[in-house]
C-alpha cells in the first residue's frame, strides 16, 4: 500500500477562481484543426463520437441489407434476389450488425465517450491505442463492405461454419475478406478494452473508490475483461480458417484428420461472451438511466455489480448451446443446459431491481425514459425464449429456424438497440449541447416498437411452422407466405422511426433547446461539465463523495489541484481507493496511429492476397511501431515521482 | 475537403463497374444451341482472303475462381483421378507437369477431352457438357501452375495420396521385438 | 397431466392464419418424439407467458404509480421502508426464479431422456442418411450387399417401428430435420453420429435442411413415408430390384439416350451400364412422390422441365443443362417414368 501523499486532517483552502485557467487549458488540452487536425485527433470525445457515427451509418448499411432480404422473402418463389446475391446480403447484414455496429456503438462509442468523464478523467487512457483502435475498426468495415460492392462479399452466414466456408466449397476470396475483417475489428474491440479497463482501474477521480463507483463503470470493466478473454478465441478460429484456405493446412479438413466441430467450439466460445458483450452495456445504461430518472439511487446496486460480474464470468460457461443439434454426449448438454438457465439469474436480479427502483419513486417519463420501457417489453421477451431454447430436446426442433432469428433479434434490438437509442437521447445534450426533440423522439420510438414487433414477433410463428432460417425463397406449399409477408411488413414502420431519429439528430444539432451542464439532473460526474465539455474535461479534476457523485457532493467539494496547465497531466489514482499516485503526460494529437493502422491494414488486406504480403509488409508495421513508441523526452521542468500537494 | 463527397462516390462507382471478375459465378449457362458442334480451331492461321490470324480460343472460364473450382469438383466426380490422379498420373499421363503431348493451350485441352486421345482417353462428347469442358480445362491448366495464383484452387477437402498421421492405426515399430504386435 | 386439447386450443388461439401442412409443423407432431417435445414446448410457454405477463404488470404498474409530469429534474428522494419491503419482494422474486429454472431444468433433462432413449425391444430399421449438396443419399445397410436398398430423399419406414439414422455428410455440415417427427441432427463431414425416431401413424412427414449449405440450402427437402409393415417391406423389396426392363421402343430409344449422354456420367441405374455416385440413385425414380429434393412434383412435365434446365429451377445445383433433341427428351422421360 502506496503512502498517501494526501496529508490526513488537511485544511480545506477556498480556491480562488483563475479566471485565465481555462483559456491556458484550452490552449494545451486542444487538438489541431483541419485535415491534419482530424487524422491525429487523440481526445476520447471526438473517438467516441467517431465510433458512434460510424457505428451508425454502418447500422444504416446493415438494415438497408435486411430490407432487401425482407423483400425478397416477401412472397413465395420470389425473383427479386437469385442464392448467391441472397447469400451474401444475409452474411453481410449478420456480419456488420454484430461486427460493425452493435460492439463498436455499444461497447466502444459509448464507452469511449462516457467512461474517461465519468471518472473524471481528463483523457482515456492510451489516447494513441484508441485511435489506432478506430481506424483498424473502419479499416474492417470499408475492407468487408468494399468486398461486398465487388462481388467478393462473403456468403457463408456470419459464424461461417467449416467446411462450407473453407477451400474446397467456397472458391475465391470472399470468406478470406470475412475472416480478415474480424481480424481487424478484434483486435480494435481489444484495444479499447485496454483502454478503458486502464481508465476505470487507475484514472478515477479521487474519492471514487470500487465501491463508489457508478455501475456502467463496473460494467465496461467487467466488458473489457470479456473482451480480452473472448476475442482469441475467435481469432484463432479465424485466423486457422484463413491458414487452411490460404495456406493448405487441415485443420478442419475431416478426410486429413481435422475437425469440424473444433471450428464451432472456438468460434462459439467466443461468440456466446460476445453477446453478452453487446448486452451488458445496453444493461449498463439502463442502470443510469433508471435512477436518474426515478429521482432516487439505484436499489440493490452492490446486488447488480455482483450479477454484472456473475454474467460476465456464466456467459463463458454456456457456449455449446448453440451446438445442442449436433449430436454431442447428453451429459455435456445438460451441464450446458444447467449453466444457459443459470445465467438467467442474474439477468433477473437486475430486473427485479429496476423494477423495485422505479417502484418507489417519482418516475419523469422522458424521452430516454420511454425507451428503457420499450427493452424491458422487448428484451424480456426474448430471455425468455432463451429459456425456451436452453432446453435440448425443444433447442433441436427450433434451431436455425424463424423462432431463433426472432429470438436473437428480441435480444439483440431490445437490449442493445433500445439502450442505445435511449443512451444517445440522454447523451445527446451532453456530446452537442442541446436537447433532442422530444416530440420527434416519442414519434421514433412508437414507430419503431411497433414495426420491430410486427416483424419479429411473427417470426416466432414462422420458426414454430418449420421454416429454417437462411433460405432465399420457399415454396407455396409450405403456407408460409402470409406471415412472412406480414414480418416484411413492418419493416416500414422501422425505417420510418430510424428516418425520424435522423432529422431529429440533424434538427436538434442546430435548433435543439440549449442544455445547460446538468439537463437531466443525474448523478454522474460527466454533467459536473459544460455541455459539450471543453477539450480538458474539467477545470479541475473532481473528487466524488459517494455513488452518486453529484448527489453526494457536499457545497464544497474539494477539487485535485497541482496538475499543470501547460503540459498535458494527468491523474493517476490508485485502482482500489483512489489515492492519488502520479501524474502522467498524455502524449497529445499524433500521427502514428494512422500511420501504423494504414501499415497494418495494408500487410493483413495484402495476405488475403499473396504471401509476400507478410514479409513485405512488416518492416513498415514495425517502422511505424518505432515511430509511435520513440522516448518522448521529458517535458520541460521533469516531475518528481511524488510531489507534495496543497489545497 | 469539399471534393471530398465527389470523389468517394466516383470511387464507389468505380469499384462497382470493375467488379472483380474473379468471383463471378454464373450459375446458369445458357444451353449451346447446337451442341455437335463443338469442335474447337486450334491453329490461328486460316488458308485464304483472310490473312489476319485470328487467336486461339481463350478460355473465359479461367477468370473466375469459382469456374477453376468446379474444374477442381468435377475432375473428382467424373473420375479423372482414375487414370491421371491428383495429377500425378498413373494410367494417363501426369497432368501437373510440364510434358503436353498436345500442348497446353485452352483449345488443345478442350480438343482432347472432347474427342479423345489414342491409347486411352476417352472422348467425353455428349458425356460432358461444353461449359463444364471448359471448367475441366481451367482446373488441368492450374494443376501445372499455368492460371494466375488468385484464381487457382486451393486444397481441397478430401483425401490426400497418403493418410495423415492421425488417422494411420499406430504401427509397431519393427526390429524392436520382433514380435507381431497383439490386437487388442 | 393437463389434457392436450387444452395446449391445443391455445395454440390455435395464437395462430390467426391457416396453419401449415400438419407434416411439417412443430406444433403438429405425428410422433412421439415430437410429441414429447410438443408438450415441453407448451408445459414451458405457459410458466414463461406467466413470467412475462407478471413482470409486464409489475414495470407497468411500477410506472404509473411512479410517474410525475414535471418537466423539470425533481430533488432527490429517499424510501428507506419502501425499499426494505422491496428487497424482500426481490429476494422472494430471484428464489421463484431458481425454483422454476429448477424445475424447467428436471423436465427438460426428462424430456431429453425420453426423446433420445431408444428401445431395444423391437428391431430397429437402420438408414444411413448422407447429406449433400443439396440432396439426401438415404440408405439402408445390409451385411449382405444385395439386400442394401439404396435411394434418394424420399425415405420409407414402417409405422410402430424405431429407426435408427446414422449421419454423415459428402462435403459440408447439413441438418436432417423432419419437424412433425422430431428434432434435427446435424450431419458433419467426418463425424457420424446416431439417433432414433419413430413414427406411429402412418402418412407423408416433410422435413428440410435446417443448416444453411450453399446455394440451394433453400431447396433441399425430403419426406419420410411412414406405411404399415407389410407395405413398407413390400416397398423395400421392390427396391432391391434393378430397373425394369424397356416394354416398348420409346422407352427403349430412352433408355439408349441415358447412357449416351450427360445423365450415366452422375447417376446409377442398376441393371444399366450407368453406374456414378455423385448424383441420386435412379433405379427407381417413378416410384418417388417428388424430385429435386421436395422442389417439384414427380409428374412428366416437372420431369422434363428439370433435366432440360436444372439451372433454372435450382441455380447452383450440381445438375447440369441437358440440352436434348424434342423426341429424345420425349423417350429419356418415358424411360425415366417406367422406372417404378
Amino acid at each position: 500500500m502506496t503512502e498517501s501523499i494526501i496529508e490526513k486532517d488537511r485544511q480545506v483552502t477556498r480556491l480562488t477562481p483563475d479566471p485565465e485557467l481555462p483559456g491556458r487549458l484550452e490552449r494545451t488540452w486542444r487538438q489541431h484543426g483541419g485535415i491534419w487536425g482530424w487524422l491525429t485527433n487523440t481526445d476520447h470525445k471526438a473517438i467516441g463520437v467517431r465510433f458512434m457515427v460510424t457505428a451508425f451509418i454502418f447500422f444504416l448499411l446493415g438494415g438497408i441489407l435486411a430490407a432487401l432480404i425482407r423483400l425478397q422473402l416477401m412472397r413465395p418463389e420470389n425473383s427479386f434476389l437469385g442464392p448467391d446475391a441472397y447469400n451474401q446480403i444475409f452474411t453481410m447484414h449478420g456480419s456488420t450488425m454484430i461486427f460493425l455496429f452493435a460492439v463498436p456503438m455499444m461497447f466502444q462509442g459509448f464507452g469511449v465517450y462516457v467512461v474517461p468523464l465519468m471518472c473524471g478523467a481528463r483523457n482515456i487512457a492510451f489516447p494513441r491505442l484508441n485511435l489506432l483502435s478506430y481506424y483498424l475498426y473502419l479499416g474492417g468495415g470499408l475492407l468487408m463492405w468494399i468486398g461486398l460492392l465487388t462481388n467478393t462479399g462473403p456468403d457463408v452466414g456470419w459464424f461461417a461454419y467449416v467446411t462450407l466456408s473453407g477451400p474446397g466449397f467456397s472458391p475465391g476470396h470472399r470468406a478470406d475478406i470475412w475472416a480478415q475483417m474480424i481480424t481487424f475489428t478484434e483486435v480494435s474491440a481489444l484495444g479499447v478494452a485496454i483502454c478503458l479497463a486502464t481508465t476505470i482501474l487507475r484514472h478515477r477521480a479521487p474519492g471514487m473508490t470500487l465501491n463508489r463507483m457508478p455501475i456502467l463503470l463496473w460494467e465496461k470493466l467487467v466488458i473489457s475483461i470479456m473482451v480480452i478473454f473472448a476475442m482469441p478465441a475467435v481469432m484463432v478460429a479465424s485466423s486457422l480458417l484463413l491458414l487452411d484456405r490460404l495456406v493448405g493446412t487441415h485443420f478442419f479438413n475431416p478426410a486429413e484428420g481435422g475437425d469440424v466441430l473444433l471450428y464451432q467450439h472456438l468460434f462459439w466460445f467466443f461468440g456466446h461472451p460476445e453477446v453478452y458483450i453487446i448486452f451488458l452495456p445496453g444493461a449498463s445504461i439502463i442502470s443510469t438511466l433508471v435512477p436518474c430518472f426515478c429521482r432516487r439511487r439505484i436499489l440493490g446496486y452492490t446486488p447488480i455489480v455482483v450479477s454484472v460480474i456473475a454474467t460476465g464470468f456464466i456467459g463463458f460457461g454456456v457456449w455449446v448451446h448453440h451446438m445442442f443439434a449436433t449430436g454431442l454426449p447428453q451429459l455435456s448438454e445438460s451441464f450446458f443446459t444447467a449453466a444457459s438457465l443459470m445465467i438467467v439469474i442474474p439477468t433477473g436480479v437486475q430486473f427485479f431491481f429496476w423494477m423495485g427502483t422505479i417502484w418507489h419513486s417519482r418516475l419523469q417519463l422522458r424521452l430516454p425514459m420511454l425507451w428503457v420501457f420499450g427493452y424491458f417489453f422487448v428484451f424480456l421477451i426474448g430471455g425468455l425464449s432463451g429459456v425456451m431454447l436452453a432446453s435440448v430436446p425443444l433447442d433441436t426442433q427450433v434451431h436455425d429456424t424463424y423462432f431463433i432469428v426472432a429470438h436473437f433479434h428480441y435480444v439483440l434490438i431490445g437490449g442493445a438497440l433500445f439502450p442505445m437509442f435511449a443512451g444517445l437521447y440522454f447523451w445527446f445534450p451532453k456530446i452537442t449541447g442541446r436537447m433532442a426533440s422530444e416530440t420527434l423522439g416519442k414519434w421514433h420510438f412508437w414507430l419503431f416498437f411497433i414495426g420491430f414487433n410486427i416483424t419479429f414477433f411473427t417470426m416466432h410463428f414462422l420458426g414454430l411452422r418449420g421454416m429454417p432460417r437462411r433460405v432465399y425463397t420457399y415454396s407455396p406449399d409450405m403456407h408460409w407466405q402470409t406471415l412472412s409477408a406480414i414480418a416484411s411488413s413492418g419493416v416500414i414502420f422501422m425505417t420510418a422511426g430510424v428516418i425520424v431519429f435522423i432529422v431529429n439528430v440533424f434538427r436538434s444539432r442546430v435548433a435543439g433547446e440549449i442544455a445547460g451542464n446538468n439537463p437531466w439532473g443525474d448523478a454522474s460526474l460527466e454533467w459536473a461539465t459544460s455541455s459539450p465539455p471543453p477539450a480538458y474535461n474539467y477545470l479541475y479534476p473532481p473528487t466524488v463523495n459517494g455513488r452518486d457523485a453529484l448527489w453526494d457532493a457536499l457545497p464544497d467539494q474539494p477539487v485535485v489541484v497541482g496538475l499543470r496547465d501547460d503540459i498535458r497531466e494527468t491523474l493517476v489514482t490508485h485502482s482500489l481507493d483512489t489515492e492519488p499516485q502520479h501524474k502522467d503526460e498524455d502524449p497529445g494529437p499524433s500521427i502514428w496511429p494512422l500511420l501504423a493502422s494504414l501499415t497494418i491494414s495494408a500487410t493483413f488486406v495484402g495476405s488475403i492476397f499473396t504471401p509476400w504480403a507478410i514479409p513485405v509488409g512488416a518492416p513498415p508495421v514495425i517502422i511505424t511501431l518505432i515511430g509511435w513508441l520513440w522516448p518522448r523526452g521529458h517535458s520541460p521542468t521533469p516531475m518528481r515521482g511524488r510531489e507534495s500537494w496543497s489545497h | 475537403m469539399k471534393r471530398l463527397p465527389q470523389f468517394v462516390l466516383m470511387l464507389i462507382a468505380a469499384l462497382l463497374l470493375g467488379s472483380c471478375k474473379r468471383e463471378e459465378r454464373v450459375l446458369r449457362q445458357p444451353p449451346p444451341a447446337d451442341e455437335t458442334l463443338n469442335v474447337v480451331q486450334i491453329s490461328g492461321l486460316n488458308p485464304g482472303a483472310n490473312s489476319i490470324p485470328t487467336p486461339p480460343p481463350s478460355n473465359m472460364y479461367e477468370e473466375s475462381a469459382y469456374t477453376v473450382s468446379e474444374g477442381q469438383k468435377l475432375y473428382e466426380q467424373y473420375n479423372c483421378v482414375g487414370c491421371h490422379a491428383h495429377g500425378g498420373g498413373g494410367i494417363g499421363p501426369p497432368l501437373m507437369d510440364n510434358n503436353w503431348i498436345y500442348g497446353s493451350e485452352p483449345g488443345n485441352i478442350f480438343a482432347t477431352i472432347m474427342q479423345g486421345r489414342p491409347n486411352g482417353m476417352p472422348s467425353f462428347r455428349n458425356r460432358i457438357p461444353q461449359y463444364q469442358v471448359w471448367e475441366l480445362v481451367a482446373y488441368v491448366r492450374s494443376l501445372s501452375g499455368l492460371l494466375p495464383k488468385y484464381v487457382s484452387p486451393s486444397r481441397p477437402d478430401e483425401m490426400n495420396v497418403k493418410p495423415s498421421e492421425s488417422s494411420t492405426p499406430h504401427q509397431n515399430p519393427t526390429g524392436i521385438t520382433g514380435e507381431p504386435e497383439q490386437r487388442k | 397431466m393437463i389434457p392436450e386439447a387444452t395446449f391445443h386450443f391455445a395454440g390455435l388461439l395464437a395462430q390467426a392464419v391457416p396453419l401449415a401442412p400438419g407434416s411439417h409443423n412443430i406444433l403438429h407432431p405425428g410422433a412421439p418424439q415430437g410429441s414429447h417435445i410438443e408438450w415441453l414446448y407448451w408445459f414451458i410457454f405457459w410458466i414463461l407467458l406467466a413470467v412475462y405477463v407478471l413482470m409486464i404488470v409489475g414495470f407497468t404498474r411500477a410506472g404509473a404509480k411512479s410517474r410525475v409530469l414535471s418537466r423539470e429534474p425533481l430533488p432527490i428522494s429517499e424510501y428507506p421502508e419502501g425499499d426494505r419491503r422491496a428487497k424482500w419482494a426481490v429476494g422472494t422474486a430471484v428464489a421463484i426464479t431458481v425454483i422454476i429454472l429448477f424445475v424447467v431444468l428436471a423436465i427438460s433433462v426428462a424430456t431429453g431422456k425420453r426423446v433420445a432413449g431408444m428401445t431395444t425391444s423391437k428391431n430397429p430399421v437402420t438408414i444411413s442418411v448422407t447429406g449433400h449438396q443439396w440432396w439426401w443419399e438415404v440408405t439402408y445397410p445390409n451385411p449382405q450387399a444385395d439386400q442394401t436398398v439404396t435411394t434418394a430423399n424420399e425415405i420409407h419406414v414402417p409405422v410402430g417401428t424405431p429407426v435408427v439414422v446414422l449421419t454423415n455428410s459428402a462435403d459440408v455440415i447439413h441438418s436432417f430435420w423432419p419437424p412433425s417427427i422430431t428434432g434435427k441432427r446435424d450431419l458433419l463431414p467426418g463425424y457420424s453420429t446416431a439417433f432414433w425416431f419413430q413414427v406411429d401413424q402412418p402418412g407423408v412427414y416433410r422435413g428440410q435442411c435446417a443448416e444453411f449449405c450453399g446455394l440451394q440450402h433453400a431447396h433441399m427437402g425430403f419426406s419420410i413415408v411412414a406405411q404399415s409393415v407389410s407395405d413398407f417391406q413390400a416397398w423395400q423389396q421392390q427396391q432391391l430390384k434393378p430397373a425394369a426392363e424397356p416394354t416398348d421402343q420409346e422407352v427403349a430409344r430412352g433408355r439408349a439416350v441415358f447412357l449416351t449422354h450427360t445423365c450415366l456420367m452422375c447417376h446409377t441405374i442398376r441393371g444399366t451400364d450407368a453406374g456414378s455416385r455423385v448424383g441420386p440413385d435412379l433405379t427407381h425414380l417413378a416410384s418417388r412422390k417428388m424430385i429435386a429434393a421436395e422442389t417439384l412434383p414427380n409428374t412428366t412435365g416437372a420431369l422434363a422441365g428439370w433435366i432440360v434446365d436444372p439451372q433454372r429451377i435450382k441455380p447452383g445445383a450440381r445438375m447440369t443443362p441437358n440440352p436434348l433433341a424434342p423426341d429424345d427428351l420425349q423417350a429419356l422421360v418415358s424411360y425415366l417414368r417406367s422406372l417404378q
